[in-house]
């Protein structure tokens, strides 16, 4: 049986191109934090997994047929960019900004903890292959 | 896709914030210039930040949307409140009714917006090494 690296990183490599995006919007957020009117907003991330097929939570009634191998599929950055929702806020203040910084703080050292949990799983995996390659 | 996207994102940020800690610098520093004339008096400036992007759901194209919202400082705009008014006939620079006009800076207000951006600058150089130290952990991967 061929060895197919796309699905023997399993769902990881998605999940790390996720938390990869994750940490980008979660930094416009700290990036905006005084700009007048800026929603703070986040990924669905549960949404997002389920869509790239991965098993990170309900499957979504609605995802891509991929019925032709041309078709694009779905790429966990298309995801991430379909499930951005805006958060629903604690205290908004007076000029429209809806960033709470130290929620989003929370927020992206949770995600940095994930992050590094996919590495240590990718990281592994790598090893694993790289054991049965050389042999040793 | 840009992994390196993050590093614009805070830098934008990191930029944005010195440019109002310039500017409260710079409404501290005048905030005894006072002058003889209410038209040349010293005003406080102060910087308008914008996000760099369309908002979601109204004319935002995909690649909008995937390049994600940075900062920009699209001005800096003076305070237009009246100067202060006091009688100083002593000062070399007071008019002929010996008044002379002091900036509107309110340094207490100027004080609490350098805290302000004083901790939004802390919270971006945090993500930066943060987002730094993941993107290297991700180049070491396997090894």
């Amino acid at each position: 049986m061929a060895l197919n690296l796309d699905t023997y990183l399993g769902v990881h490599a998605d999940a790390l191109k996720l938390q990869s995006k994750r940490m980008e919007v979660l930094a416009d957020n700290l990036a905006n934090a005084d700009t007048p009117g800026y929603k703070a907003r986040d990924i669905d991330f549960r949404t997002a997994m389920a869509n790239t097929g991965g098993s990170g939570g309900a499957p979504s009634p609605v995802t891509l047929a991929t019925t032709n191998p041309g078709h694009l599929g779905t790429d966990p950055t298309t995801e991430a960019n379909a499930n951005l929702k805006y958060r629903v806020p604690l205290a908004p203040s007076l000029d429209g900004n809806t960033v709470d910084a130290q929620q989003e703080q929370a927020a992206f050292a949770d995600n940095t903890v994930r992050y590094q949990a996919t590495l240590t799983f990718l990281s592994s995996r790598i090893k694993s292959l790289m054991t049965a390659i050389t042999g040793q | 896709m840009s992994s390196f996207k993050i590093f614009d994102i805070v830098g934008s940020g990191l930029s944005a914030q010195s440019v109002r800690l310039n500017t409260v610098a710079s409404n501290l520093a005048n905030a005894d210039s006072v002058s003889g004339d209410p038209s040349t008096v010293y005003k406080a400036r102060h910087p308008v930040f914008q996000a760099v992007q369309a908002a979601v759901g109204q004319s935002a194209t995909a690649s909008d949307r995937a390049n994600g919202a940075s900062v920009r400082v699209t001005g800096i705009v003076q305070n237009n409140a009246p100067p202060t008014e006091r009688y100083d006939p002593g000062n070399p620079l007071a008019d002929q009714n010996g008044n002379v006009y002091a900036p509107n800076v309110n340094v207490v207000e100027e004080m609490t917006d350098m805290i302000s951006a004083s901790r939004a600058y802390q919270d971006n150089v945090e993500v930066l090494n943060t987002s730094k130290d993941l993107m290297l952990a991700t180049l070491k991967l396997g090894s």
